[in-house]
């Protein structure tokens, strides 16, 4: 097996359906043992990409290697490292989740003895193993999800593609599924992740890629991104406007926006840490009460803002 | 990770069938799991069988020559019928396939894709098998006579065998180009219900007008049910044998590499 520093690496990728320009020119690269988000919103071209990157696609002009395997000449050398979670969750609802398992292990080529231990593995790390022999359709959303997630696995696959893989979930199995995640980056694994949350690409991610309209527009760590995008925002809320007034004349220029209606004072910060630890020192010297705090992230709608000067593009429907 | 992963190393086209033993066992176990059609493969051979006996036995009794009963004469249409109908599963099994994910996640395998239609096909064979077995033994209940020794039984189950192929694989074309599952089920209902009704399936062609006579009687059905009929009232099978046999393969060599290159066409873009 080539071992390049790079696992996954897509040149000039480009796809049209009939005269619809999907992607325009896609150029991205996944450093072994490292985790890429694919950021963007509905109808970007995240799908289009994932689904070309794991052989399910094909494409116009460019070109594709996993692992060193050209995705059109050696498809069948790429499937074998590579593990897929679609945005649905591809798994048989008739079977039970351990049937699942077994069988998918089987398919990627497993002997019947590794599948059924390696299902039984995952049971036990997904929490599954009370459901493992009721058929999936009893599953919930997150059971469904995490089963989706194990299936890609079985084969401990060195290249993972993760398309939205909590997308509709609820907030308690979105934090499950993203400490499955760090876990399987912790052991090794190759990621490429594609979200519609800038939120999860900042937990998750080593590298996050931009890309809206089929193209690649911001590419950077985290930080790198939030510092070109945009800035943490502390708003402030005050009992009564007197304070808000007296807080608004103590902090000057730091202040971009501020509400009578609503008592609260918005503050840009640099650097989280010091910033608010700062601005709230300044306050309480002049005995000026807070109410309440809370510290803003930029959000997507901050980075597309920032990005194409333009508001986050509207619902395009389902990307396929 | 924990377990020390064991893979197989054995030659490609043993593996590529051992993926379609794989299909066959997933589709199986869907037959066993999905109850309101496993009630429908036993209880629908038997109500049409009833319906079918009592409701035009008299009426039809007098068109037959008159050693032979309405029921033994229906018996072979109906089993046809049957397995025509059955075979329909196919399509609903790989549109089903193709709406949800699960075909991209055999796509991204290192599998043969075709595992997946064999799957559906084969595990279709065993429903219908049981079908047919239920049928007849109702039919023995009822009044079922047959005059078919045991070669002749196992020539007419070698008959249907093929033609429950030859229609499954029409089927799983039906499956890969319909839409949605709905289509699926008003395509075939349109497909096989005339065929099998503009046959001598349930009637003899005597009373047909000329036109639907001359289609009937060179239809591919219609010889896989004189050819069945013939067996077991055990009278002269004629052509009708050899034309079954013939058509039924000849189904299979163009709907079979058809129907594999429409999946993967649809499954790749």
């Amino acid at each position: 097996m080539a071992q390049g520093k790079y696992v996954v690496e897509a040149k000039d990728l480009k796809k049209s359906y009939g005269s619809n320009e999907v992607l325009k020119g896609i150029n991205l690269r996944v450093e072994r043992g490292t985790m890429l988000a694919l950021l963007g919103p509905n109808g970007a071209g995240k799908t289009t990409t994932v689904r070309i990157l794991s052989t399910l696609l094909g494409f116009d002009s460019g070109t594709v290697k996993v692992e060193g395997y050209d995705v059109t000449t050696e498809p069948d050398k790429v499937r074998g490292v590579i593990g897929l979670t679609g945005q649905s969750a591809a798994i048989d609802e008739l079977l039970t989740g351990r049937e699942n398992l077994v069988m998918m292990g089987r398919l990627y080529r497993l002997t019947s003895a590794s599948a059924k231990a390696r299902a039984q593995e995952l049971l036990e790390e997904f929490s599954l193993l009370d459901a493992a022999d009721r058929p999936a359709k009893t599953y919930s959303g997150g059971m469904r999800r995490r089963l989706d997630l194990a299936v890609s696995l079985i084969a401990t696959p060195p290249v993972i593609f993760l398309d939205e893989p909590t997308t509709g979930l609820d907030p308690r199995s979105r934090l499950a599924m993203w400490s499955i995640i760090k876990e399987l980056m912790a052991a090794g694994t190759t990621i490429l992740l594609t979200t519609q949350y800038l939120e999860e690409a900042d937990q998750l991610a080593d590298r996050i890629v931009v890309i809206d309209g089929g193209k690649v527009i911001a590419e950077g760590t985290a930080t790198e991104l939030k510092a070109k995008v945009g800035k943490d925002r502390l708003e402030l809320t005050f009992t009564d406007t007197q304070t808000l007034g007296r807080a608004v004349a103590l902090l000057g220029k730091k202040i971009i926006d501020s509400d009578e209606k609503e008592n609260t004072a918005t503050v840009v910060i640099k650097d989280t840490n010091s910033d608010v630890k700062e601005t709230l020192i300044h306050l309480s010297k002049e005995k000026i009460a807070i109410q309440s705090m809370a510290i803003h992230k930029p959000t997507l709608d901050d980075v597309f803002l920032s990005l194409t000067g333009k508001q986050k593009t509207v619902e395009t429907g389902d990307e396929k | 990770m924990a377990t020390q992963l064991v893979f197989e190393t054995r030659p490609k086209a043993i593996l590529a069938l051992s993926d379609s033993f794989i299909m066959i066992k997933r589709s199986g176990r869907h037959i066993i799991r999905n109850r309101d059609q496993l009630l429908g493969a036993f209880f629908q051979p038997i109500m049409f069988l009833v319906l079918f006996a009592s409701v035009f036995g008299g009426a039809i009794a007098k068109a037959l020559p008159h050693d032979v009963t309405y029921l033994n004469f229906l018996m072979a249409g109906i089993i046809v019928q049957t397995a025509a109908f059955g075979s329909t599963t196919t399509a609903i099994a790989v549109c089903n396939d193709l709406q949800k994910g699960i075909v991209d996640r055999f796509r991204s395998l290192p599998m043969s894709n075709i595992a997946v239609l064999n799957g559906h096909v084969i595990s279709d064979l065993f429903r219908n098998s049981i079908s047919t077995l239920v049928m007849l033994l109702a039919g023995l209940v009822i009044g079922f006579r047959p005059h078919a020794s045991a070669t002749d039984w196992l020539l007419i189950a070698g008959i249907l065998f093929l033609f429950t192929l030859a229609f499954s694989w029409l089927s799983a074309i039906v499956g890969v180009l319909a839409k949605s599952v709905e289509g699926v089920q008003w395509l075939t209902f349109v497909l096989v219900f005339p065929l099998t009704f503009a046959s001598t399936a349930f009637v003899p062609a005597e009373g047909m007008n000329r036109v639907l006579r001359a289609f009937a009687v060179n239809q591919p059905i219609t010889h896989v049910v004189e050819a069945v009929r013939a067996l077991i009232l055990g009278t002269p099978i004629g052509n009708h044998g050899w034309l079954a046999i013939s058509w039924c393969i000849g189904v299979l060599i163009v709907a079979m590499p058809l129907a594999s290159w429409l999946f993967r066409r649809k499954t790749s873009n």
